[in-house]
């Protein structure tokens, strides 16, 4: 389907995955490092960003791109980072959780690589600090690229002689861990994603988006208070706060506290490491306690990284496990004020947005997808729109309009938070 | 008057300038000052959080504290835990904070072992209204370990105490545990302002509520209670540790907003002969401590709303928790416990909602701040 509006692209990008020759090849569109003129590209921003101990050359990020392709990194030569990252699908896997090597799958969806030099720490619990240690999780766990230390991968790098000038080159022929991770990131600092509709909208063009998305631009600063977390402004437009919540999504399967006793005794046994952290995130049911097996701070249970929002129609499904399909099933979650449970993040209210007005949210999402997704993002809106006619299985009417709570009894441990819903709509009030 | 009144903002504009003046002129001597200030910047902006989880740590703490202290005889440690403000209106009309009281109910249940008892700091309803109370009291049964109660301003002022005294007894009563000798005080009397003006006991609970009406005389624990105590401590030592729980504190911080206890230096003069005291008080709805000669005072956080920090008084122990997350209901609002060590004195942990908990040993107080120093919470201002 997709193929249809993107054929060279698709085509260069499978081969790329298909080809382990493929490496020295030039790099598909989507592949590419992106240009710095976008509209709404945050320059500022961008030069605090780069690490002054990694500087981006073409050099280095042309060694960090083949890498990144190269699935002769992974244990059994299988895997890449592409696999889970691929450019065509916005540099996510669009699978609820990732396969590694062996066909295995963790518990955790992969997040974007665009515009994740942005973040000011890595994965959905920031159990890494920058992209360069981010690496070292998925390089080595057992059900992703499966190697048994560093050392294998070096060694492995090292037997590959096309790298050889590479690394001469860019690090003087030193063949390390550090410096293959340096050249990674140096190649993911490419990928940024901006000059959408909505930057061309804030930069003054009022034609860019339609009339529903400027409602529910609206309503996303208003009634709807995404932007108490997924905040927008000029210096920092990634809709993101960078901060950790529990909106509820694991309360659904996870025991907390049992579960949270347990990772204290196995992390103070077993040291608490990058590596530890990463097996217990992708492969145990600890899971679901997110940014608390990093901090272990009792308010971090169930908390998860606030993910920015840029291409978010490319990469489906959502949340932390992908459990959610649609951009519908996510608002109905925050419309009812989340899962409830006892770390519940205190920003989580039920919103009582109505069908249209979810709609008109939607709209102004479907605005954050840079140009050259633009074809497969209305695909896949159209899609996520069919569905969300017959499936709603996160909708709930009564919880989103406050109404649930006032019936008799407590409606769960801790009953319902329901502000007045009889505030005038934000949206008709300003926004264009 | 409006030179005095200096708002949260103005302070940290001026305190700002402070260091950066420093920094222009860096002699040797200045520089030192200016590093030392700094050094207390990192501590404030909480870059070294307390490491603790504190369901376990809770009890693996009480176990310690037997080894070093040299206490009073027949002291033995216990920890109890705390809910203070939750202000709760009935459930039909609001129920964010009685949502916020039974995430705390959830909280000292969860604690293992259990807490010897838990304090409740007052104002455990909003209006005073009967069903109000009634509805707190269901939701304070819900609670594993024993209550001890005490009563707040929005608890008393509707129909002067007497549903809440049909509910929990006496207001003010003590009692011994484990060595310490625990007051409860009902320190939220008022002059009457009411019979004069012919008021409803709404009117005079709205403004009694409302804190900042001139027309309404400062809370005062009263010269009857004032004789009370002091036939109460006629039979107590004074080696004997004291644990005075009072809704107001029990010193002058901010007149204006009655953070204040008129009478607070009578009572002080009251407990002046021993040698331990610590006060936990409610009313203030954040981190707040203070040392005034053998008192330590600690403020119990809410869990309904924070209050901000008034313009002025604020004791210089204090650590400031800061402004709360306008957009989490949750930030800045709190229950905790307090680990009372061998020798009486009381380790305070506020137990923040939406960040990390602060733990405030009693030694940072008794040192008048020198050892010791509890970090600020992370996120520290917005």
């Amino acid at each position: 389907m997709r193929a249809r509006l993107f054929t060279p692209a698709i085509l260069c990008a499978v081969a790329i995955t298909l080809m382990t020759t493929a490496w020295a090849q030039a790099p598909a569109p989507l592949a590419a490092p992106k240009a710095q003129n976008q509209i709404g590209f945050p320059a500022k921003l961008y030069s605090w960003v780069i690490p002054p101990d990694n500087p981006q050359t073409p050099a280095k990020v042309e060694l960090g791109r083949k890498l990144f392709f190269d699935d002769r990194l992974s244990a059994d030569g299988t895997v890449s980072c592409d696999q889970c990252h691929a450019p065509a699908k916005g540099f996510t896997d669009q699978l609820p959780a990732s396969m590694g090597i062996h066909h295995a799958f963790g518990q955790r969806n992969a997040p974007t690589v665009l515009n994740a030099l942005f973040n000011t720490l890595q994965f959905w619990d920031g159990r890494a600090p920058t992209l360069e240690k981010q690496i070292e999780g998925p390089i080595l766990n057992p059900v992703e690229m499966g190697n048994k230390s560093f050392d294998d991968v070096v060694a492995k790098v090292k037997a590959f002689p096309e790298y050889q000038q590479s690394f001469q080159t860019v690090f003087n022929g030193a063949i390390t861990m550090d410096n293959i991770e340096k050249a990674i990131a140096a190649y993911e600092r490419t990928q940024t994603a901006f000059d959408t509709p909505f930057d061309r909208f804030m930069a003054g063009d009022q034609k860019a988006i339609n009339a529903s998305a400027k409602r529910g631009w609206s309503l996303f600063n208003g009634k709807g208070r995404c932007m108490s977390c997924h905040g927008w402004n000029p210096t920092q437009p990634l809709f993101t706060d960078n901060r950790f919540h529990n909106i509820g999504v694991s309360a659904h399967k996870s025991d907390f506290v049992p579960l949270a006793r347990k990772a204290l005794v196995l992390t103070s046994q077993g040291g608490g490491g990058l590596q530890q952290l990463d097996q217990l995130a992708i492969q145990s049911d600890m899971s679901g306690l997110g940014r608390f097996l990093v901090t272990k701070q009792p308010h971090d249970i169930g908390g998860f990284r606030t993910m920015g929002l840029r291409n978010l129609l490319v990469t489906e499904p959502y949340f932390h496990d992908g459990s959610q399909q649609t951009l519908w099933d996510v608002l109905d979650h925050y419309n009812k004020g989340g899962v409830q449970n006892p770390y519940l993040d205190g920003g989580l209210l039920p919103l009582g947005l109505s069908e249209s007005e979810e709609d008109d949210v939607i709209a102004f999402l479907a605005t954050l997808t840079s140009p050259e997704y633009a074809g497969v993002s209305n695909e896949e809106l159209e899609k996520q729109r069919a569905r969300s006619k017959t499936d709603r299985p996160q909708r709930d009417e009564a919880a989103a309009m406050g109404r649930a709570g006032l019936g008799p009894g407590f409606k769960g441990p801790f009953g319902d938070m329901t502000p007045a819903q009889n505030e005038e709509n934000p949206a008709s009030l300003g926004g264009n | 008057m409006a030179a005095r009144h200096k708002s949260v903002e103005t302070k940290y504009m001026e305190d700002r300038d402070k260091v950066l003046r420093g920094l222009r002129r860096l002699d040797r001597r200045t520089f030192l000052k200016v590093l030392g200030a700094s050094a207390g910047a990192v501590m404030a902006k909480g870059l070294m959080p307390p490491q603790t989880f504190q369901l376990v740590n809770v009890a693996d703490a009480s176990v310690d504290k037997n080894a070093s202290a040299t206490g009073a005889p027949g002291t033995a440690p216990f920890t109890f835990a705390y809910i203070s403000d939750t202000h709760m209106y009935v459930r039909t009309l609001n129920q964010r904070f009685v949502k916020g009281a039974v995430k705390a109910v959830e909280d000292v249940n969860a604690l293992d072992p259990q807490p010897d008892f838990v304090l409740f700091g007052g104002d455990l309803a909003q209006t005073g209204r009967p069903d109000e109370l009634e509805q707190g009291k269901g939701v304070l049964s819900m609670l594993k370990a024993p209550v001890k109660m005490m009563v707040g301003e929005h608890d008393w002022f509707y129909d002067m105490g007497e549903k809440w005294q049909e509910l929990f007894g006496p207001p003010n009563y003590s009692f011994d545990w484990k060595g310490v000798h625990v007051i409860v005080l009902m320190s939220v009397h008022e002059k009457d302002f009411w019979t004069a003006r012919k008021l409803t006991p709404a009117e005079r609970m709205d403004i009694v509520a409302g804190l900042d009406n001139p027309i309404q005389s400062r809370f005062e624990v009263g010269d009857k209670q004032r004789e009370w105590l002091r036939g109460d401590l006629a039979k107590v030592p004074a080696t004997t540790p004291l644990l005075v729980f009072s809704h107001s504190p029990l010193y002058k911080y901010y007149r204006n907003w009655n953070f204040w206890t008129e009478d607070a230096d009578q009572v002080q003069a009251l407990l002046k002969p021993y040698r331990n005291v610590t006060v936990i008080h409610g009313h203030t709805h954040q981190m707040l401590f203070n040392q005034i000669d053998n008192i330590s005072f600690y403020g119990m956080l809410s869990t309904a709303w924070p209050w901000p920090y008034a313009p002025q008084g604020l004791p210089p122990l204090t650590v400031q928790m800061n402004r709360a997350d306008p957009y989490d209901q949750l930030d800045g609002l709190g229950d905790g416990q307090v680990d009372v060590n061998k020798d009486g004195l009381a380790d305070m942990v506020y137990n923040l909602w939406d960040r990390n908990p602060v733990t405030v040993p009693a030694q940072y107080l008794r040192s008048r701040g020198n050892v010791d120093r509890p970090p600020a919470p992370q996120f520290a201002s917005y």
